[in-house]
């Protein structure tokens, strides 16, 4: 620990997944200090109070549209799915990056995703509770929403298991689960840090009832270990099974623009896509605000830049396969629908889309560029909005013009589709916030492993 | 225990001492909650109430409130019988069986004229209108107007109350105040008398006025309709020296032309003229034949999309077509030479009088009755000369009871009434201050008459500057009697008590009549009962009134003769289309008429054939004209014509003639219920007694303001998709297949899973034809009435979110300037593989084992996935709580068979499967199968073509299996294998070979 570790400073700033110098002990002070003694910042302040207004206009929104009926927002016939399942999509593909790099990422070895996986893994929970606001509400009659459940009941009735939304139900509620779980176990070996260390009596109350007893023992390690790879190993399918069954919400219906064999593997990047723009989109502001910067590196952001041209070109590969074969099957429909998302009524929003997901993030092919950091910020910025983008131009252009031209008509959101949306990016944030105040953001035990591991191999 | 026992024995003294009272009357129940059993009773359910008794003072009063009160919650749950004994249709029953709909037959008028009904009542609430298919103008069918008159008797907006001045006012104070004034008037023999009606057929009605002549000779009667006949009537004249009407025998015609004649929807035979007409279009099996139908109007009408050849011309160009028609089939009077305009036309008019020439006495010429006297006698030279006099055209005697010209009548009593010769003046049902032409200046002369009186269903801009207003009774809630276009006479008899106080025309005139107190009961019967004679009067009453209509009343044919100086060409001065600009064409509204409909909201949001244009009115224009302007849809626009301007917005009508505007009467109302107040422009604004139908001269500036129109359909084009599949008979005779050679058909059961086999007896289906849909929308609202479909607003309407379950698309082919116009009734088409029932997460939308695609609103959960899966988008969606579920008046108009649906419920198209239900209940008790023929759904009954056929397709003899086996039949979209239940028959026109331009 005592030696000095840097052997040329510019190789670690792109190539460490941590910083020097760092010991066992810097590393547990340097993040738990976050939580536990440091003042919370002015600017956390200011932050949570913004998102806690934003989640106020999420609850009056919704208690709006409780009393007055989904008839606030810009629905109609023909397009009858508006902003809550753009926004559901959305928030859902965000979600996605969190899994992957906490379990994919685990189980292929990738240390670098050590210093991210935490926040990411909070973030995939944060997002799926803003997802999984929107199902309920867009409801006509949001206080029967459980009968979308499999239920013993006095109706005798169950769910109709062919349509896609019921296999929502499982595979969202799954999902929320199985992050949670991952999330929480993770997070056990850190509470019970954070409980040895809180000054404060209800602070270690609190981290002690959530360490569950943990003590460190070998034993605790031993299962501890095996529930996590297990938990990584369940959580594993799930970053392909969730998406490809909300892709499926479209594929299955009939709708020209929605029926479609690629949407399972295009949803499926979009969200990988999606998800680590965002977990960028939060790192980099993070990093430079509790000066992170020698624990999400270089490398890191360099690595998740890399894995957004990734999936960006997946996308990317989507979109022209999905015109091709609008092309290539002649059928009216599906050629009328492409021909009108080129150069339809919703067409600017479409060539906007493509220059966010395909044009802007080429700028990533270059090392240099992938070094500037405010430059990932806004691509990062400019890909969560392509994606946005991408589920309207899904879900409402298939729509405003199907099959029977005499019912073709036009959508836009209202001011209260705005106001939940806005809202949920509220809620976000402001669980966000709570989180990095009250949680490690960073997994401590796993940067000491870190620091291990790191120490070992230069040796 | 005891205390229950002694409250169930007060509860059954109750009972008990109701059952004794027949009939009972509020007043019966006051007498009963005197005695001690009901304050016994009183204490156990209502103890703070019962303590109010042993105050003393407030006893009383309390029980009169109590028994008031009981009163009225019994006149919510049961209906209010009239007190004369009414006869059902077909068959009495015994008593009134509960849940048991009884049928009466009526009739319906508009603007006078008669179209027999019968009318579908529940528990004494009437709830449906239908056709009375013994009526000669009726035959079944019905228009959209009396298919949504019953929502006019349950509009809680109707006329309550009587009014003076304002205030609420009584009968009896009214009947004073026109004492007072009839006994001055009857000293000068009536001579400051005037009365104002609407158009009246009603013998009744006549036989009061006459009897007024005779007591008050001075006085004046009058009638005004802003929708005049006044045209056909002096054209008439002009041709024959004398009335005449006239009636069209569309089922002997084989080429028609009609002259800006919509005799599909704006004569007073519409109806049945409708039905006659396409009984001649029908194409089934080997008899592939077609009538011609050749039309010239300025503004495209249903009429003119049903034509095998439109020509779109100005209202004024009419008249030299006439003439040039005339001219070439060698009618000498018609000097002259073709008119500049027409010389483009020329081929199509030598084709057109071939044509004519080859059918003499089976050909037809109609001309509109906005176009002036002499194109009417144009027309009837046209008949006389080509021997359609007594095979196609026939004429009567005048069917109204005062035929008199109405405008001038109207301008001499404005110029009275402001000289102030006028001292009295009583205004039964007509709005002349809204509708009088505006150069008139009514309402000013008006305000000059020192006694005011108004009789109206609505508190209107007339009532507004009457110092009295009495509420007019709704047609349902009156006896009278009317004719029809052809003179048959109905007997109106009441569904219901009136539920207000109205009055109606015939006790008002009673009360004139110096007869206060007459009921119209009795009124009726005494007209009848003097034509009829004592013998066997009741049982001819009860007769007439079962069957809705006095056999053998209809108008007899009687023999005219051609003037042939009727012909010769007018004195310039007399020529409407004088003058420069643009031509404004007056029409009346498609929806609400002459604005009498104005708070209807089912005719409010209906759309309109063409324009599909809810809630409003707007200047119609050509393309090209627009264009010319710099106008686009919804730009507003000061329309000036003759020193009268109005501002309105401006739409984009393909097929209008260029150069030419239309404007639809009825909108801009002020004075009304809510639902019309407001909606649409004034277009009487610009109507002057010169330029009643058109106009020219017109000008039209730009606002630079625009305005909001709710339209239902937003895209006009087929696209290239074969939606509307269309063919010339003769493409058709000689390749009867080519409508199944889209290349679209899938192969016969492409399926991962096997066919699904019904044990069901039936398998219901329907057949559409789209080459008789004449696009008049009566189904639409018959489907709303019958199905308790709510109204969204004009606001909620322009958000795409109109409930129709039925809708009429059109659509546009060909040419922007003289498209070919056609319609498709677009229903649920139950499909066979529904798509939208596999996206639906909780099963609320299933298949019946009858092959209906059902609806279960209290399963559903509001996803919407299924309006987004269904290729057809005929399902609808409660986004708001548009059932109007509070309204006490409005709940007693619901259809009870059928639910009223919550906010957040998917609802659509069933095929009326109450009706199915309830014939299946019928067919159980009688153990028998259900009859083809036996289920009619509410579209396919109101139907005044019968393009619409519902039955069993299990059975390969009902009438829709033969349809589907027509070579015409196809279903649409069947490339995506949704493999509909309903299916539709390919439109068909029978273009002259010798036209040959663009039209099909």
């Amino acid at each position: 620990m005592t030696e000095p570790v840097i052997d040329k400073p510019t190789a670690s700033a792109t190539h460490d997944v941590i910083g020097p110098g760092h010991t066992f002990g810097s590393v547990t002070d340097k993040i738990s200090v976050i939580v536990l003694t440091q003042k919370t910042p002015q600017g956390w302040w200011i932050g949570f109070g913004l998102s806690f207004l934003l989640v106020m206009v999420l609850f009056y929104a919704i208690t709006y549209l409780l009393a007055a009926g989904v008839g606030i927002w810009g629905v109609n016939v023909p397009v009858a799915w508006g902003f809550a399942i753009v926004n559901f999509v959305w928030w859902i593909g965000i979600g996605h990056a969190g899994t992957l790099i906490s379990a994919i990422l685990l189980l292929l070895r990738q240390r670098w995703r050590t210093s991210i996986n935490r926040f990411a893994e909070a973030m995939t929970l944060f997002a799926v509770a803003c997802a999984g606001i929107f199902p309920l509400i867009h409801l006509g009659r949001p206080w029967f929403f459980y009968w979308l459940f499999p239920y013993p009941n006095p109706m005798g009735i169950w769910p109709q298991f062919r349509s896609p939304l019921v296999w929502d139900v499982f595979a969202v509620s799954t999902y929320a689960t199985v992050s949670l779980l991952f999330w929480y176990i993770g997070l056990i070996p850190d509470l019970a840090t954070l409980r040895d260390r809180a000054r404060h009596r209800f602070a270690r109350m609190a981290y002690g009832i959530l360490a569950m007893g943990w003590r460190g023992s070998a034993i605790h390690w031993h299962r501890y270990e095996t529930a996590y790879l297990l938990l990584a190993g369940l959580a594993t399918p799930l970053v392909v099974s969730v998406h490809t069954i909300v892709s499926f919400d479209f594929a299955v219906g009939i709708v020209p623009g929605w029926h479609s064999t690629i949407f399972p593997p295009y949803f499926v990047a979009g969200a990988i896509y999606s998800g680590f723009a965002m977990v960028m989109t939060l790192a980099i502001p993070l990093r430079a605000a509790y000066r992170l910067q020698d624990l999400i590196t270089m490398r890191h952001l360099d690595n998740m830049a890399k894995v957004l041209l990734t999936t960006g070109l997946i996308v990317a590969y989507g979109y022209l396969m999905e015109t091709f074969f609008a092309w290539y099957s002649g059928n009216e429909f599906e050629m009328y629908m492409m021909a009108n998302r080129l150069a339809g009524p919703y067409a600017p929003m479409y060539w906007a889309l493509l220059f966010c997901n395909i044009i802007v993030p080429q700028v990533l092919w270059f090392p240099r560029l992938r070094a500037h950091v405010p430059l990932l910020f806004i691509v990062a910025l400019i890909v969560n909005i392509g994606m946005w983008l991408e589920r309207y131009i899904i879900v409402v252009t298939s729509l405003h013009r199907d099959f029977l031209p005499s019912s073709w008509g036009m959508y836009s959101g209202t001011i209260w589709d705005w106001a939940t949306f806005v809202g949920t990016i509220g809620l976000f944030l402001a669980l966000l916030f709570l989180f990095i105040r009250l949680l490690p953001m960073i997994s401590i035990f796993e940067m000491r492993e870190l620091v291990h591991t790191e120490e070992s191999e230069r040796n | 225990m005891t205390e229950t026992k002694n409250h169930h024995a007060a509860t059954e003294t109750l009972r008990e001492r109701l059952n004794e009272l027949p009939g009972a009357h509020w007043r019966s129940l006051e007498e009963l909650a005197g005695t001690e059993q009901f304050e016994a009773v009183l204490e156990n359910e209502y103890p703070r109430a019962a303590a109010l008794l042993s105050a003393g003072v407030s006893r009383r009063d309390f029980l009169r409130l109590m028994a008031a009160s009981l009163a009225l919650a019994g006149l919510g749950a049961c209906g209010r019988k009239p007190n004369e004994p009414i006869i059902p249709y077909v068959q009495q029953p015994e008593d009134l069986i509960l849940g048991k709909p009884v049928f009466y037959a009526t009739a319906f008028t508009l603007a006078g004229f008669a179209t027999g009904v019968l009318v579908e009542s529940h528990e004494g609430r009437p709830v449906k209108i239908e056709g009375n298919p013994q009526h000669p103008a009726s035959l079944g069918a019905t228009n959209a107007f009396a298919q949504a008159a019953i929502l006019d008797l349950y509009d809680p907006e109707r006329s309550q109350v009587l009014l003076q001045d304002g205030r609420i006012s009584t009968w009896d104070a009214f009947a004073i105040a026109a004492g007072a004034r009839m006994a001055i008037q009857r000293q000068k023999r009536g001579a400051g008398l005037r009365i104002v009606t609407g158009r009246v057929t009603s013998p009744t009605l006549g036989r009061q006025m006459r009897v007024l002549a005779e007591q008050f000779p001075q006085a004046k009667w009058l009638q005004y309709e802003a929708v005049s006949q006044d045209n056909t009537r002096d054209g008439a004249r002009l041709a024959f020296g004398q009335d005449a009407n006239t009636l069209y025998r569309f089922d002997r015609a084989d080429v028609i032309l009609a002259l800006d004649g919509d005799f599909l929807f704006s004569e007073p035979g519409s109806l049945r003229y409708a039905r006659d007409f396409a009984a001649r279009r029908k194409v089934r099996g080997a008899t592939a034949r077609m009538n011609r139908l050749y039309a010239a109007e300025p503004t495209p009408s249903i009429t003119g999309a049903m034509a095998d050849h439109r020509l779109a011309i100005t209202a004024g160009d009419i008249a030299a077509l006439a003439e040039a028609v005339a001219r070439r089939l060698g009618i000498k009077e018609v000097g002259g030479d073709d008119a500049q305009a027409l010389i483009a036309h020329a081929g199509w008019i030598d084709a057109v009088v071939a044509d004519l020439r080859e059918h003499r006495g089976s050909s037809l010429v109609i001309a509109g009755g906005s176009q002036p006297p002499r194109v009417q006698a144009l027309a009837h030279a046209l008949n006389q000369f080509l021997g359609n006099a007594g095979t196609t055209v026939v004429y009567t005697e005048p069917i109204e009871e005062q035929f008199a010209n109405r405008v001038e009548s109207l301008q001499e009593l404005t110029r009275e009434m402001a000289q102030g010769t006028v001292e009295a003046i009583f205004i039964l049902d007509s709005n002349p201050v809204f509708s009088a032409p505006a150069d008139l200046r009514f309402a000013e002369a008006l305000i000059k008459v020192p006694f005011r009186a108004h009789l109206g269903l609505y508190a209107d801009e007339t009532s507004a500057l009457c110092h009295w207003h009495i509420p007019q009774t709704h047609f349902l809630e009156t006896w009278g009697d009317a004719r029809s276009y052809d003179g048959t006479s109905t007997i109106l008899q009441p569904l219901i008590a009136p539920l207000y106080a109205g009055k109606s025309e015939y006790e008002v005139a009673a009360l004139l009549n110096d007869k206060a107190g007459a009921s119209a009961h009795d009124l009726v019967r005494d007209t009848w009962r003097a034509r009829v004679g004592e013998n066997e009067f009741e049982v001819w009453w009860r007769r007439v009134l079962r069957d809705g209509l006095i056999a053998g009343t209809g108008a007899a044919p009687k023999t005219v003769s051609m003037r042939a100086q009727s012909l010769a060409p007018p004195q310039a001065s007399a020529v409407e289309t004088t003058g420069q600009g643009l031509e404004l064409v007056f029409r009346p509204d498609p929806s609400i008429w002459d604005g009498r409909f104005a708070n209807n909201s089912w005719l409010q949001e209906l759309p309109k054939p063409m324009t599909k244009l809810t809630w409003d009115n707007a200047a119609l224009i050509s393309a090209a004209t627009a264009g010319r302007l710099g106008l686009t849809n919804g730009d507003g626009v000061e329309l000036s014509l003759g020193g009268n301007r109005v501002v309105a917005p401006v739409w984009i009508n393909p097929g209008q003639a260029d150069d030419s505007v239309t404007v639809n009467l009825g909108y801009g109302r002020t004075h009304t219920g809510g639902v019309g107040r407001g909606a649409g422009f004034n277009a009487y604004r610009l109507r002057t007694t010169a330029h009643q139908w058109f106009g020219r001269g017109l000008e039209i500036k730009k606002t630079g303001e625009r305005v909001e129109l709710a339209t239902t359909q937003h895209h006009h084009r087929m696209e290239g998709r074969h939606l509307v599949r269309s063919a010339t008979l003769e493409e058709y005779r000689r390749h009867p297949e080519l409508f199944h050679e889209t290349g679209h058909a899938p192969a016969p059961h492409v399926s991962l899973y096997p066919e699904h086999k019904s044990e069901a007896v039936n398998a219901w289906g329907m057949a559409i034809d789209t080459n008789i849909c004449i696009g008049c929308n009566a189904c639409v609202v018959a489907c709303q009435a019958e199905n308790n479909i709510p109204v969204v607003g004009k606001a909620q309407v322009a958000k795409g979110r109109e409930m129709h379950w039925l809708r009429v698309d059109r659509y546009y082919e060909g040419p922007a300037e003289n498209p070919a116009i056609v319609y498709q009734p677009v229903p649920c088409m139950q499909c066979e593989n529904a798509p939208c029932e596999i996206v639906c997460p909780v099963g609320a939308t299933v298949h019946s084992s009858e092959g209906l695609n059902d609806m279960v609103y209290n399963r559903c959960v509001g996803t919407r996935y299924c309006s987004n899966n269904c290729p057809y988008k005929v399902r609808r969606f409660n986004f708001y709580q548009y059932a109007d579920f509070e309204t006490p008046v409005r709940k007693l108009g619901y259809n009870p068979d059928v639910t009223v649906r919550s906010r957040g419920v998917m609802e659509k198209c069933t095929y009326c499967v109450q009706r199915i239900n309830h014939a299946r209940i019928e067919a159980k008790k009688d153990n028998r199968q259900i009859r083809d023929g036996e289920i009619l759904t509410a579209c396919q009954q109101a139907c005044p073509t019968q393009a619409i056929i519902f039955g069993d397709i299990r059975d390969g003899e009902s009438a829709v299996s033969k349809l589907k086996s027509e070579p015409l039949n196809y279903v649409l979209l069947e490339e995506l294998n949704t493999r509909p239940r309903t299916s539709y028959l390919a439109r068909l026109t029978n273009p002259n070979v010798k036209i040959g331009e663009h039209k099909k």
